[in-house]
């Protein structure tokens, strides 16, 4: 029987970055999975993971987050927004060294209906500022997915950064 | 390499269903693996049973997030393992759900992971439970229920099996 998950791309990075995109995804598969590894050089203790779709910056998108820090856990939201939280990394005033870690799951990332999508990020950092998050979200585009981008809110991601698309076939 | 992350089967209603059931379950994987992407007639708390067993067995732990509050709960010697708990499921906007079942054919008590995870753009939930069927058997069933509410046309379930050699 077939392997049905398989890498489509990755992109460890050599230089910090902005973004980090993937397009061309291919049609092929069923479902999509995203793994990170990821810091930010922002000046601060965590940032902000974003993802967009087919470069669409319109509000379609929202977001249900579940977030424990050590001692209490929150939940927040987004409605109508423009891109999608998906989770934090660690940034520059975190533990030296200290990467987060995501993975987002893309169920039918090929249908022409609103397409739910899962997250969950964490970064322990042996100190007080780290967290797990999960992530419930929805974009309304009704076009398959065929390019996603990742951004944090703020500053660049760094060097040593790794990205991992794969697709997965139901059949 | 090895093939180690195999569908085993998948399901797209054609009519809606109240449960949909993956049988015949080979013994040849380690660890199990269900994603469905669906909605549901009315708003539903959904369900993961094992071989059609429907005495208390069963029982979760939760976590779970509203979008303005956070809780955990959970339920012993139940009848089946809570997908979500929160009911966010719709008639229009599909949800996500997961379960990893881990050595499900082994002999010993099974213990799985639950996901499930719905944004309504302004409404919906995260839900994530640790689940435990305190059976002995292979698992050679799983059947995913929608609660008092039925899954509607178009639901896609796909059961993967997962090896580790």
């Amino acid at each position: 029987m077939a392997n049905t998950y398989t890498l489509i791309s990755s992109n460890t990075l050599s230089s910090s970055a902005a973004s980090v995109t993937f397009s061309s995804i291919p049609s092929t598969y069923t479902d999509l999975v995203l793994r990170i590894s990821s810091r930010s050089s922002a000046g601060a203790v965590q940032r902000i993971m974003n993802i967009e779709f087919n470069a669409d910056t319109t509000t379609k998108y929202s977001d249900t987050l579940l977030t424990g820090d050590g001692s209490t856990a929150t939940s927040t939201r987004e409605s109508a927004v423009t891109i999608a939280l998906i989770g934090y990394m660690p940034a520059s005033t975190a533990t030296a060294n200290t990467f987060g870690n995501a993975e987002i799951y893309i169920p039918s990332y090929n249908s022409t209906s609103s397409k739910p999508f899962s997250s969950a990020t964490v970064s322990e950092t042996n100190a007080t500022a780290a967290y797990i998050r999960n992530a419930a979200a929805l974009y309304t585009g009704t076009s398959g997915i065929s390019s996603l981008r990742i951004t944090p809110s703020s500053g660049t991601m760094d060097i040593g950064s790794s990205f991992y698309l794969y697709g997965i076939k139901n059949s | 390499m090895a093939s180690t992350y195999e569908p085993i089967a998948t399901t797209t209603l054609g009519s809606a269903a109240s449960s949909i059931t993956f049988s015949s379950i080979p013994a040849t994987y380690t660890d199990l693996r269900v994603v469905l992407v669906g909605t549901t007639t009315a708003t539903a708390n959904c369900w993961l049973t094992f071989n059609s067993d429907g005495a208390t067995n069963y029982s979760d732990t939760l976590i779970y997030g509203t979008g303005a509050s956070a809780g955990s709960n959970g339920h012993s010697s139940a009848t089946k393992i809570v997908l979500n708990g929160s009911g966010n499921t719709n008639t229009s906007t599909p949800t996500f759900y997961s379960a990893d079942i881990f050595s499900y054919a082994g002999s010993t008590y099974k213990t799985c992971l639950t996901i499930g995870n719905g944004d309504l753009n302004g409404s919906g939930d995260v839900n994530c439970a640790v689940g435990l069927w305190r059976s002995t058997s292979a698992i050679t069933s799983v059947i995913l229920t929608a609660g008092s509410s039925t899954w509607k046309t178009g639901t896609t379930a796909t059961l993967y099996g997962i090896k580790s050699a």
